[in-house]
């Protein structure tokens, strides 16, 4: 499966320009945000197969701006990037609904690992949503 | 050991953790970039490898993004070296003003997480002090910390010093939180004892919306009791 659609989330400039063209390179359509604000604007815009978000950020940190991205769309796949992969934000991410949680610095193909599986879960999302959509029709209509 | 020392231990402690932890996660961030950056030059490498041609100005720029990165990683070591070896003389002279701008400096990324920017203000005439290092950074952090938490919309908290007549004063202004109401939690009994340890005095000035750390010029070395 190739060209996965990805929002890269983090403050740091030069981080998100080498990943994103790294990614690029392997085939994936990459958009960047160097903030949380920002990334949830364009999250209500687009629709991403993945969005790798940084854990801690000027303003709103990773953790609320997950919260924030899943309280809108609670099938978005989101792995998390942090410097420090504590057991404690591990287990909170999670419970807000994080795919994954990788530590800083990442392993590019264990990242394009997980957006692919996160882009899997995705479609499967994406086909139990139409198909519930034509059993409601169908119940509605009486067909 | 008496309960005021194991109080000002257990907030030196928490402090130097603290910074730690910031600096860890800061150098964590520039590793990340310069782990990106060297895979952008493998990726290069195996176009060439392939005879896709590769810009020299392109390697060129980043090679520059990596030595940036290790000047960044250089000042952070540097800083952590300089806070290690705070702890080694309990009395010794300092230049309030130059260690403002240190713990400024390594407040920053903490600070910036909450949206909030430290400026210190150097006095020119502002005599050095004898002091205990370790424990004026710890005050100094327990004062920036509160301040983060009492930083109003403008986010900008200004630290000055200047001399008193007795020795220093060392300003934390604008606080918004003071105008309606002191907080009941500062200062508590880590900042007490610090301010008992240090000779120092802290004062409140709601109309102003300022904290006032006076300390003397000349600390008198206290010892652990009990």
């Amino acid at each position: 499966m190739t060209n996965e659609k990805v929002l890269l989330v983090d403050d740091e400039q030069d981080f998100l320009d080498a990943l994103g063209e790294r990614m690029r390179a392997r085939g994936m359509k990459v958009s960047t945000a160097a903030s949380a604000v920002d990334a949830i604007k364009m999250a209500d815009r687009e629709a991403y197969d993945a969005i790798v978000l940084d854990l801690q950020m000027p303003g709103m940190d990773g953790l609320e701006a997950l919260k924030a991205l899943k309280d809108k769309n609670p099938d978005l796949q989101i792995i998390l990037l942090t410097g420090h992969a504590t057991v404690e934000k591990g287990i909170q991410a999670m419970k807000l609904g994080a795919m994954d949680l990788l530590e800083k610095p990442a392993d590019l193909e264990t990242l394009t690992a997980k957006i692919r599986k996160a882009q899997a879960k995705k479609m499967i999302l994406v086909e139990k949503h139409a198909e519930e959509r034509i059993k409601e029709i169908m119940t509605k209509k009486g067909w | 050991m008496n309960n005021t020392w194991k109080v000002i231990n257990e907030a030196g402690l928490h402090f130097f953790g603290k910074m730690n932890a910031s600096i860890s996660h800061e150098i964590k961030n520039v590793l990340a970039i310069i782990n990106e950056n060297a895979g952008l030059l493998e990726d290069l490498s195996g176009m060439a490898d392939q005879d896709v041609p590769v810009d020299p100005a392109r390697l060129k720029s980043i090679a520059g993004k990596i030595q940036q990165q290790v000047h960044r990683a250089d000042v952070i070591v540097k800083n952590m070296n300089i806070l290690a070896h705070s702890i080694d003389e309990q009395v010794k002279k300092v230049d309030p003003g130059e260690l403002l701008v240190f713990m400024a400096t390594l407040s920053k990324r903490l600070a910036s997480m909450k949206g909030i920017s430290f400026e210190p203000v150097m006095s020119e005439n502002s005599p050095e002090i004898v002091t205990n290092p370790f424990l004026l950074e710890t005050m100094l952090w327990r004062c920036l910390e509160f301040v983060m938490k009492a930083a109003g919309a403008e986010k900008t908290i200004e630290v000055s010093v200047q001399p008193n007549g007795q020795g220093i004063d060392i300003n934390f202004t604008g606080l918004k939180v003071f105008g309606e109401k002191q907080s009941p939690s500062f200062p508590g009994e880590a900042e007490h004892a610090l301010a008992g340890a240090l000779g120092a005095k802290i004062a409140f000035n709601a109309e102003a919306e300022k904290i006032i750390l006076s300390l003397p010029l000349k600390m008198q070395a206290a010892e652990p009791s009990g």
